[in-house]
């Protein structure tokens, strides 16, 4: 009787890959470095769990179905067992064990993610500011002097630095196939480093709950050539209209806009707010990793390598 | 505000619905209590009460009635994201929804549930009279009540909270939550948080200066031990949710900006103090239940349980840890690569003492003589299905990969994984276990374990599929999303084990109606040969717990004294000195219920009145003389032969 809820789960990941049509997950159909080495990490816990709850799921059915009371005879009285020093250590040694290996995996892969892109490094990454407001997003591109809402287009042949901050309540900025969440938060900005390895259009969205319209609150990554890429900017800048400040107000203060094209950023008149880093994480700005890669020929020291 | 603003909620019509039905109810509940003369009855025997028995069972009704109010906002919000593009909420009242599913659940339904259970239990198992402070927990009780009712009207008078229930600043500034939603967060989680933070104070007082002679710390029984426990991470961590609730209050109400965007305010300060109250929250609710586990797990293999001195240690360490982890609710918040690692590694230390749990849970079984009972099948499922939700939590723990899980599904089934076997399926067990203990009769079995069945498998149908839906990129607190996303043949299996569950609810309740008619009486005291102190009472437990406090001499000392044909509760009897019944607890939360209420609403006036009137309550409770009373030992005899079923 009891063994149908170990079939459960078992049964339930088999339902669910049929229902799901067998596609890949977003978050493991990655398409830049950034999200691979996030699905690489992914998998590799997977396959760890996996072997602890077999271990569990092993001893759970033997015991249930050695030691239960109608396979005992009927006089059968239970031991006085204290325990056992022996196999009490084993099991705090081993999984200690795993988690050292976890924790070091943790590491070397948070820093790998957190710094520009490997096979990236010596180029100059594109920066991109996203900052997000009730209830779009706002991508400025100040090489290019653009300005887009609720899409961004990005080179695949480059890596992109996202500068992350907000109008608002907090939010996250997504794109699963291309990198892992950040915050964007009013009072500073954050980074994420990605780069795209294909063309191709990619869902993003928020993923922290802002308010109402927060399930509306997605975008389109069009990851394209440098050609197209450029293409696409030099139109941007050749047709769309100026953003002036009066005209940015009103759009912060609408909820939900459609895409947007605009031939200057919002950054001239209401800038980023830039502080260091250690309001939050009490880390001394100089030791703050996200500032290194921004320097030119300091690459080398990059620590994911 | 006006009048118009205040019943703006009922112009929905499913909020007129259960306005009106909660109406209905509460009429009819006074109209029978009217007509069958048992308002009398009712205040002696329960509403003035300072027995820690009947406050147990009064703090488990509310939480089963919170259970169905949180069971039907989940309802709700799975029917509602059944199918893509669903017409059934809005957005705003789904907002509302799983803000106030996360709170009544967390909040007034699995912690009370835990406290309930620890009001009827503990002092049981350490051989006491009562609690250290008896009419302290009666305040506790209302308190807690209160806030509970102070949450659940603010769905009709003037608008639920919609901010989660983390209650991000800036979301839940005034500027962008205007309405009166989130001081109805403040203030049902202060006044029910003042009465949980008496409760931990009065349980460590009880446990460390009540126990019955002989019984060393090292020979508590192991819920015992996880209450005493709780109740250490309890009185740490609330007085830093009431500090960040103030502040909640001043920068809502008073147009303070310690998290606001303007003039310094830091948003993610709310976070951190949030969370250094929220990692231990689910602690206080976790531990407990593995205290039932262990107890339920070593009763029904006939065995003492398998390395109790580890078991102490590894709730030790987690409760330690726990303060050390908050860290991990916001990975992404973009501190640098050593700060999330040394928070990663904190968190899947916890894995360590936790898997050191669940090996000595599966080893008491070995040599055992398991017997299938409601309560044995609860703490069994337990095993499994949360070592799903724990290896997950590791899994969550890699700051790196969080970046992909965070604010998904993954993590909605992941804490659903943990806190539903864990809280919900422990209390559960301890329900079923202690109830002949309470009330004198079993549940019906039979009843009991369809109710198990459907709950079981109709979690994992509703919770499974949601990993696989987070790792598709599926977002939590979406009310909807669009057809090609592609959720939507998962989401609506995931409604339908939701329903399957539901149904188990329901035969819960029903079964106390059923074996409260069908089941014979318990005159045993002890219907399932167990082995702690409190069933070596009498069932239901008379008003002074033990006619006779018992010596210890070891762990399980009433199960040897069985063995052995010694009786732990002979002796001569002599009167007992009890407190005094009380209604001040109930006046004085009524009128903190009122005060609370005013200041949401902001009407001054009426606050100071309330301010004052509770004052004056604690200014009267200082200079009153209550003695208490002395039950004669002429009425403990026929008590105890009462109970024993002799005439
Ligand atoms: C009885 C079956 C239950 C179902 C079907 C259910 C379903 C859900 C759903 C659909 C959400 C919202 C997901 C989202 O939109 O983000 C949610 C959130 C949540 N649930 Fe449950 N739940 C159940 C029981 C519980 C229990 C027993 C607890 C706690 C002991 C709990 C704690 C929470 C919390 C803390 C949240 C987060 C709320 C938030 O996002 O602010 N749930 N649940
Ligand atoms: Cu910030
Ligand atoms: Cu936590």
């Amino acid at each position: 009787m009891k063994k149908k809820v170990l079939i459960m789960p078992a049964l339930m990941a088999f339902m669910t890959m049929i229902l799901s049509g067998c596609q890949p997950l977003m978050v493991f159909d990655t398409k830049g470095p950034n999200a691979k080495t996030l699905s690489n990490t992914i998998i590799l816990s997977i396959i760890v769990m996996a072997f602890i709850l077999l271990v569990v799921y092993v001893l759970f059915v033997f015991m249930l179905s050695k030691y239960r009371a109608s396979k005992q005879p009927s006089g059968y009285e239970p031991p006085h067992e204290e325990g056992s020093t022996k196999l009490e250590v084993t099991w705090t040694v081993i999984p200690i064990i795993i988690v050292t290996v976890l924790s070091i995996v943790t590491i070397f892969t948070t820093s790998k993610v957190e710094h520009q892109q490997t096979g990236y490094e010596n180029k100059k990454p594109l920066v991109i500011y996203a900052s997000s407001s009730d209830w779009k997003w706002h991508f400025s591109y100040p090489e290019q002097g653009i300005e887009t809402v609720n899409y961004v287009n990005i080179p695949t042949d480059r890596p992109i630095e996202f500068r992350l901050y907000s109008f608002g309540p907090i939010t996250s900025f997504w794109i699963p196939q291309l990198a892992g969440q950040k915050y964007a938060m009013s009072d500073m900005v954050t980074k994420i480093h990605l780069a795209a390895d294909q063309e191709g259009s990619y869902m993003g969205r928020n993923s922290n709950f802002n308010g109402k319209e927060f399930a509306q609150m997605e975008f389109e990554t069009q990851a394209m050539s440098q050609a197209d890429f450029d293409k696409w900017a030099k139109e941007v800048k050749a047709n769309e209209p100026k953003l002036t400040e009066a005209k940015f107000k009103k759009l912060l203060k609408t909820s939900v806009v459609g895409r947007e094209s605009f031939s200057s950023t919002h950054l001239s008149f209401s800038p980023a707010p830039e502080m260091d880093m250690s309001k939050h994480s009490g880390e001394s700005n100089k030791k703050d990793s996200h500032n290194m890669d921004n320097m030119d020929g300091m690459e080398g020291m990059d620590m994911s390598k | 505000m006006s009048m118009d603003e205040l019943f703006a909620p009922m112009k929905e019509p499913m909020i007129l619905g259960a306005a009106i039905s909660i109406v209905v109810g509460a009429v009819a509940i006074v109209a029978g209590l009217t007509y069958f003369k048992k308002w009398g009855w009712l205040y002696k025997n329960w509403l003035t009460t300072v027995d820690h028995k009947k406050i147990g069972v009064m703090y488990i009704l509310v939480a089963l009635v919170m259970l169905f109010r949180g069971g039907i906002d989940a309802l709700l919000m799975r029917a509602q994201t059944a199918v893509p593009e669903n017409g059934l909420l809005n957005a705003e009242h789904y907002n509302e929804i799983f803000t106030t599913h996360g709170l009544i659940m967390i909040i007034f339904m699995a912690m009370p549930f835990i406290i309930g259970l620890m009001n009827v239990v503990v002092p049981l198992q350490i051989g006491a009279r009562d609690v250290a402070f008896p009419r302290l927990n009666a305040l506790s009780f209302w308190l807690f009540a209160v806030g509970a009712g102070l949450l659940n009207i603010s769905f009709i008078i003037g608008g639920s909270p919609n901010a989660g229930w983390s209650a991000y600043f800036p979301l839940a500034s005034t500027e962008f939550s205007p309405g009166v939603g989130n001081n109805y967060y403040a203030w049902s989680l202060q006044i029910s948080g003042l009465g949980t933070l008496m409760t931990g104070i009065n349980f460590i007082t009880t446990i460390m200066k009540m126990r019955a002679p002989g019984m060393k710390l090292m020979k508590m029984p192991m819920f015992t031990w996880s209450a005493l426990i709780t109740n250490v991470i309890i009185t740490f961590a609330f007085p830093v949710l009431t500090v960040a609730l103030a502040m909640m209050t001043l920068d809502r109400q008073f147009g303070t900006k310690f998290f606001a965007m303007q003039d310094g305010g830091m948003d993610m300060l709310w976070a951190n103090l949030f969370w250094v109250w929220g990692h231990p929250e689910v602690y206080i609710v976790i531990l407990p239940a593995f205290g039932i586990f262990s107890e339920v797990i070593s009763t029904f293999s006939r065995k003492n349980l398998f390395g109790y001195k580890s078991m102490v240690m590894s709730m030790v360490v987690i409760s330690l840890l726990s303060f050390m982890v908050w860290v991990h609710h916001f990975y992404t918040m973009g501190h640098g690569v050593m700060v999330n690692g040394i928070f990663s590694i904190t968190t899947m230390l916890i894995a360590v003492p936790t898997g050191v749990k669940i090996f000595n849970w599966l080893l008491t079984m070995r040599h055992g003589k398991i017997t299938f009972t409601t309560p044995m099948l609860w703490a069994l499922a337990f095993v499994p299905i949360f070592t799903i939700g724990g290896v997950t939590g590791v899994m969550l723990a890699m700051a790196s990969a969080d970046y992909q899980y965070h604010n998904t599904l993954f993590l909605v089934a992941h804490f659903h994984y943990v806190l539903i076997p864990g809280t919900v399926f422990g209390v559960l067990a301890g329900y079923h276990f202690w109830w002949p203990k309470i009330f004198g009769f079993r549940l019906n079995e039979k009843l009991g374990k369809s109710a198990f069945w459907f709950i079981v498998v109709g979690f994992n149908v509703a919770f499974f599929p949601l990993f696989i839906l987070g790792l598709d990129g599926y977002a939590r607190r979406m009310y909807t999303y669009s057809a090609d996303t592609g959720y939507g043949p998962l989401s609506m299996v995931s409604f339908i084990g939701a329903l399957a569950m539901a149904v188990g609810f329901a035969l819960i309740c029903y079964n106390i109606y059923y074996s409260f008619r069908h089941s014979p009486r318990e005159t045993t005291g002890d219907p399932w040969d167990a082995r702690s102190l409190e069933w070596a009472t009498q069932s239901p437990v008379p008003e002074y717990n033990f006619a006779i406090v018992p010596k210890i001499n070891q762990l399980d000392e009433f199960w040897y004294a069985k063995k052995e044909g010694r009786d732990i509760t002979a002796g001569k009897y002599e009167r007992i000195h009890m407190p005094n019944n009380s209604g001040a607890p109930l006046w004085m939360s009524g009128v903190m219920f009122l005060f609370s209420l005013f200041f949401v609403f902001s009407e001054w006036t009426l606050v100071i009145v309330f301010a004052i009137a509770t004052l004056g309550f604690m200014a009267y409770r200082s200079f009153e003389n209550d003695e208490g009373h002395y039950i004669e030992v002429a009425e403990i005899e026929a008590t105890e032969r009462r109970l024993r079923g002799e005439k």
